[in-house]
């Protein structure tokens, strides 16, 4: 019974919500391009078999070929067909964008939300750790980051074990400076919704800090939390690709869109074709993100939407 | 004020000592110390003589203790040499510094000159075809990654139709302000287009905002001309948020000149900077980090400081961030 009626009100709001953002026509169709994207990515195997292309398989004598049927869109430097590496690097990219935007959130959101309804001291030394860590410059940091050797890392040192390809390492670094913008997010979202009545109420019945930041400050956060997360997508693509592109991403045979370019600039005579596609994928990509973000954020903000 | 300065200084040096602290130990965990690369380069170096040329540069000691060195040094104004040019630290940084001021100046020039009259035209006619496609191109310009960007330019304008050089600063006769010119045009294009793209969002969002104030409408209540209107009472408001995004995008566009000179081979600070990390160029790579660090918190101060400059509004009194 308590279950439905707290459903009704809930579902229309969402509805509201939904109409709001089927009307930012660029966001429904960045949706679109992205999911197609996702699908084409998860499909790679199954292009693979179509095509009867190996991804891994080096032919010597096939090099930098023009496209055709069997190779779309041609092979690169080792007679690998592009469209099949575009796909699984697009696999590799993708994942690690949204695990490390996912991750990047989850850390700001418990930062943001003890800061903001614990006050105080907690919040005022997290709060100057925050500010510390968005004045640093982060592709510079990244670099050096990207370059230490984990095993001298005291808590690091598991991660020199797995594999090398680069992808767990990836992931941390970027999501230990990524988290800035859902941090203060949820900070100023906390320091408002604590005051309100049922916070209140909630605490003379009895209940704890965790369990009032969890059921009543949290819930009333996501959407902050949602437009932020999707913003940071883009730019962890960004990051990610950079990196890669200067070796210190995910490494080959492993194909991600950003190292699928490492070899492009020296290459740029012989096969220009092989600078475009990737570079032209992270851009698709990131430029669907920022417009689902912005779609999001018209949809969840309604004082921001246009009149 | 003066007060405010001081404590806001204060928290920036304050920063910077912290991120010096986590840069060295930083730097300490990346694969092999100086005297690992001189074993690696001279093959009749004993490890007796590595561990006693360890001893000699203090590397042996923990890393609380050779930061400490370090520190009493560098306050005494002493960086250390740097490995690969052979020179004193300072000396190789200031002449990459002019030139990446060159290219950071230049390009925040075109991306403001862009971004000011498109940013307005499209707050001016909101959510019509034009509008859209201007911010079309401005996500465009923020979502575009860098160093491909370089590489089509370089592709077109260098491979392609030859008409431009593919990186450098100058050619090799060298010369005159023209030559110099030739090798910025792609990387101050580069460099400019994101931050266009950025700044076009801002100009857009903080005219629409102003647009629906109140002494607007008063404005054109009184009749007003139209462009009395927008240029004087309108424009003039818009703009001091425009400023502070402006003075708070310095700090980022100094670590993303990292990939545009990298791409160019434009010897500038970020060149500099990726080089030494890369080259195991230790005093230089911390330096290049910090003034890096130096250059966002200052910019970040100076947002602060010509925010409160340009609104009256705003006090330096009660608590900031609240």
């Amino acid at each position: 019974m308590t279950e439905t009626a707290a459903l009704a009100p809930a579902a229309s709001m969402g509805a509201l919500t939904w109409r709001r953002f089927l009307r930012h026509r660029l966001a429904v169709a960045s949706a679109v391009v992205l999911i197609l994207l996702i699908a084409a990515a998860l499909a790679a195997p199954l292009v693979e078999s179509a095509l009867g292309v190996d991804a891994t398989e080096v032919d010597l004598l096939a090099r930098f070929e023009g496209p055709s049927a069997a190779h779309p869109l041609g092979t690169d430097e080792l007679g690998r067909d592009v469209l099949v590496r575009l796909l699984y690097g697009g696999r590799v990219s993708l994942f690690v964008a949204l695990v490390t935007a996912f991750a990047a959130a989850v850390i700001g959101t418990l930062i943001g939300v003890v800061a903001g309804y614990r006050g105080g001291l907690a919040d005022a030394v997290l709060m100057r750790v925050t500010d510390g860590v968005i004045a640093l410059p982060l592709l510079p940091l990244l670099i050096v980051l990207a370059a230490v050797d984990p095993a001298r890392v005291p808590i690091l040192g598991a991660l020199a074990s797995d594999g090398d390809s680069g992808l767990a390492r990836i992931v941390v670094i970027i999501a230990l400076v990524g988290w800035t913008t859902v941090a203060r997010l949820v900070r100023g979202a906390a320091l408002s919704l604590r005051e309100r009545e049922y916070v209140l109420a909630a605490r003379t019945m009895g209940a704890g800090g965790p369990r009032i930041m969890a059921t009543h400050i949290l819930p009333n956060a996501v959407s902050p939390i949602v437009v932020a997360t999707t913003l940071s997508v883009g730019n962890i693509i960004l990051f990610e690709s950079v990196l890669s592109f200067l070796g210190l991403g995910i490494q080959p045979p492993l194909p991600s869109w950003g190292n699928m370019l490492s070899n492009a600039q020296e290459l740029i005579y012989e096969a220009p074709a092989l600078a475009f596609y990737p570079g032209l994928a992270i851009f698709a990509t990131v430029i669907a993100f920022n417009f689902l973000g912005d779609g999001l954020q018209d949809a969840l903000d309604p004082r921001a939407s246009r009149d | 004020m003066g007060r405010y300065i001081a404590g806001r200084l204060l928290e920036t040096l304050i920063v910077l000592a912290v991120m010096s602290f986590v840069i060295y130990a930083l730097m300490g965990m990346m694969p092999g110390d100086p005297i690992d690369i001189m074993v690696q380069a001279d093959p009749n170096l004993t490890p007796a003589d590595a561990a006693r040329l360890k001893a000699l540069y203090g590397l042996d000691r923990p890393l609380i203790e050779r930061y400490g060195n370090w520190l009493a040094a560098a306050l005494g104004g002493d960086f250390g040499y740097s490995r690969v040019f052979n020179r004193p630290v300072i000396e190789v940084l200031l002449p990459r510094l002019g030139n990446t001021l060159a290219l950071m100046g230049l390009s925040f020039v075109v991306s403001l000159a862009v971004a000011l009259p498109i940013g307005v035209v499209s707050a001016l006619r909101p959510y019509r075809t034009g509008d859209y496609a201007i911010n079309f191109a401005a996500l465009a310009g923020i979502s575009v990654p860098t160093f491909w960007l370089a590489l089509m330019l370089i592709y077109l304008f260098s491979v392609s139709w030859g008409v431009l050089p593919a990186g450098g600063v100058t050619s090799i006769e060298g010369g005159g302000l023209l030559d110099r010119a030739r090798y910025l045009i792609l990387p101050v294009l580069t460099l400019s287009v994101a931050s266009a793209g950025g700044f076009t969002r801002y100009v857009r969002a903080s005219m629409m905002e102003t647009l629906r104030q109140d002494y607007i409408r008063t404005a054109r209540a009184k009749g007003l001309p139209e462009r009395r209107v927008i240029l004087h009472h309108a424009l003039r408001n818009a703009l001091i948020p425009v400023v502070t995004i402006v003075a708070l995008s310095f700090g980022g566009l100094f670590s993303g000149a990292l990939i545009t000179e990298t791409m160019f081979s434009y010897l500038g600070m970020g060149k500099l900077t990726y080089d030494s990390i890369m080259g195991n160029d230790y005093n230089l790579a911390l330096i290049c980090l910090l003034f890096a660090t130096l250059v966002t918190l200052l910019s970040n101060l100076g947002a602060d400081l010509v925010y409160a400059w340009l609104d009256p509004r705003i006090s330096y009194h009660g608590e900031r961030g609240r």
